[in-house]
């Protein structure tokens, strides 16, 4: 029997985008999406795909990528397909655009799951890039009552047990889990792999599987949110720097050494 | 809960003793409960609470919770868990705080989701409206670029607090408090997970969460050799050396170099980094430093927007200068 392995990922505003294109709309208390910088699919959800695609070319493995939201770029969230994932699910309804509610999210995706049979594996990325929430993984986990370990930077499978390195602050562990179990993973994983001109091709002709609320069963009043955003700002910086100068490169360095020494900084 | 009363503080105890973090979060809890009229709890766990218990008073709780059982003597996540669920259900607190450490990272999701309420992540700030007596809560989103105000729906209202934002309260070990003690039930099964290895791999020295100086390399140095410069210049002001999210994807230093939103949150006094262009999610790691310099050859990266002093040249020809006069200066 090949594992069946769930990816969940997660559309967001690029996060490389420079700096003075990302702008609030306060009224709406949301980000404002740049004009010509397509979205992208979440760095660490990648680094998800990439693990799953890890566990896939050492043994028989399916690879299925789940994502949640009210709108999608479909070439971009076709990205894991062209890396080498077997199915794309998205969950696509316009009462699915709370997406600083974890709790809402990890619902649609928890029953999505279930509505897939299950995964004896699932990774995620350790948070989404836009709001770094950091929620939805162990809610899903928490929802469907699976084991869960957090962090990982190399996820295999030996025999009936999942393997994890998780990262710790001085170093990283070795956690034996149960199948099925939620591991998530961060950049520490390695760079996802590049989608190759067949994967691209393969990716073209497969078609997503689309399911709007009522597919799920899921009505308004089961994604009551669990939080209230108030506002969303851009922090003011009220730093002056001060650049030290000098006749040349080495000069302006021995300025700032006797600055830093003036200042009792050293 | 409409009869949900009382700041609970879900606690660290590091061998006995009460960790920086729980001090910290303590401090916040007091000011929380204070302003709210409430009293103020922790909850700690694990096998020998004493020590921990009289310390978390004299930071400033009323009443400490030991949660006891010798299978929470380390952290384990699943009994963790069922240790502070049982101590929720027990005393329906209205406000629920934890430190957002590497434990605090998975039990305060995990908790939120079991008890079936919201939860506001890795918060800069918490303040109470005193209008409907409701916690808000800053917090830094989209890699530190923005700052959301939310407030939780649902009680017990959680919030997950960014390491070293608060300052821990001046110990009093004449305040008076409760310890209750809290035995709970774990059965022999109930870790579903389990570690069997432990790996460390920081560098000998100084830790960098500790140093008052700390030195970062980043993308800009374009491999692993100019780390030993950092060292050397970090050596010489006793600090530690950490790394750019760039520098620890590219494999030039481990993990546990890294300094930002997903690597480690420093404070020193004086952070100098080299060929780091200040992207968001790493000054979310030290942006709270006392003074940050930037050696960058880029005159527009966004490091020169939080530093304090500023460099602008090539740091092949800037660093060792700098190493070399801060050896003067301080070797005379």
């Amino acid at each position: 029997m090949p594992v069946k392995i769930g990816v969940l990922a997660k559309q967001v505003i690029d996060p490389e985008m420079p700096a003075a294109a990302f702008q609030i709309d306060s009224s709406v208390k949301q980000v404002v999406p740049p004009a010509n910088i397509p979205p992208v699919v979440n760095g660490f959800d990648e680094n998800a795909v990439e693990a799953a695609l890890q566990i896939k070319d050492s043994q028989e493995a399916t690879v299925t990528v789940i994502s949640a939201g009210s709108s999608f770029a479909l070439d971009v969230m076709k990205k894991p397909l062209s890396m080498g994932a077997d199915e794309l699910v998205l969950l696509q309804d316009d009462l699915f655009n709370n997406t600083i509610d974890s709790f809402q999210t990890a619902f649609l995706l928890s029953e999505a799951i279930k509505k897939l049979g299950g995964f004896d594996l699932i990774i995620c990325g350790r948070q989404a890039s836009d709001w770094d929430n950091a929620q939805v993984p162990l809610g899903v986990a928490e929802l469907l009552g699976l084991a869960c370990v957090s962090l990982g930077k190399k996820v295999s499978i030996d025999g009936d047990k999942v393997v994890v390195e998780r990262l710790i602050p001085d170093g990283f562990e070795v956690v034996h889990a149960p199948m099925p179990s939620l591991v998530t993973v961060s950049n520490e994983l390695g760079q996802p792999r590049y989608p190759t001109l067949r994967g691209i091709m393969a990716a073209t002709r497969k078609l997503p599987t689309i399911w709007a609320s009522n597919d799920l069963g899921i009505s308004p009043d089961m994604l009551e949110p669990r939080v209230t955003l108030h506002d969303l700002f851009i922090p003011e910086r009220d730093q002056v720097c001060e650049m030290i100068e000098g006749d040349n490169e080495e000069e302006a360095a021995r300025n700032l050494a006797q600055k830093l020494r003036e200042a009792k900084l050293i | 809960m409409a009869d949900a009363s009382g700041v609970l503080v879900i606690g660290e105890a590091h061998e006995g003793q009460l960790g920086t973090i729980s001090q910290e979060i303590l401090a916040v809890g007091r000011q929380v409960a204070d302003d709210l009229g409430e009293q103020l709890y922790i909850g700690l766990l694990g096998d020998t609470l004493v020590n921990a218990s009289a310390e978390a008073i004299s930071y400033g709780a009323d009443v400490v919770y030991a949660v006891t059982n010798p299978l929470l003597s380390e952290y384990q996540s699943e009994c963790y868990l069922k240790g502070m669920e049982s101590l929720c259900k027990e005393i329906s607190p209205n406000v629920i705080l934890i430190g957002r450490t590497n434990q605090g990272r998975e039990l305060a999701p995990r908790l939120a989701f079991r008890l079936g309420v919201g939860l506001a992540q890795d918060c800069l700030e918490i303040s109470v409206d005193q209008a409907n007596k409701t916690l808000l809560a800053n917090r830094p989103v989209y890699g530190g670029s923005a700052v959301a105000v939310i407030s939780c729906n649902y009680t017990p209202q959680i919030a997950a607090v960014r390491p070293k934002v608060y300052e821990p309260l001046a110990p009093d070990n004449t305040r008076q408090g409760e310890v209750i003690s809290f035995p709970i039930e774990l059965d022999n099964e109930t870790p579903a997970s389990r570690v069997v290895e432990v790996v460390k791999e920081e560098a000998a020295g100084i830790k960098l969460e500790d140093a008052h100086t700390v030195v970062s390399g980043g993308r800009g140095l374009g491999g692993p050799e100019p780390f030993t410069q950092l060292e050397e210049l970090a050596k010489l002001l006793g600090g530690a050396v950490g790394a750019s999210r760039a520098a620890v994807d590219s494999g030039w230093v481990p993990p546990s170099y890294q300094v930002g939103l997903t690597g480690k949150t420093i404070t020193p006094d004086l952070y100098i980094t080299v060929a780091i262009s200040g992207a968001s999610q790493h000054m979310a790691g030290c942006s709270s430093s006392k003074v940050i310099v930037a050696i960058n050859k880029d005159s527009e990266a966004n490091i020169f927007k939080d530093a304090r002093y500023g460099v602008v040249g090539d740091w092949e020809k800037v660093l060792p200068a700098l190493t070399e006069t801060v050896r003067e200066l301080t070797q005379s």
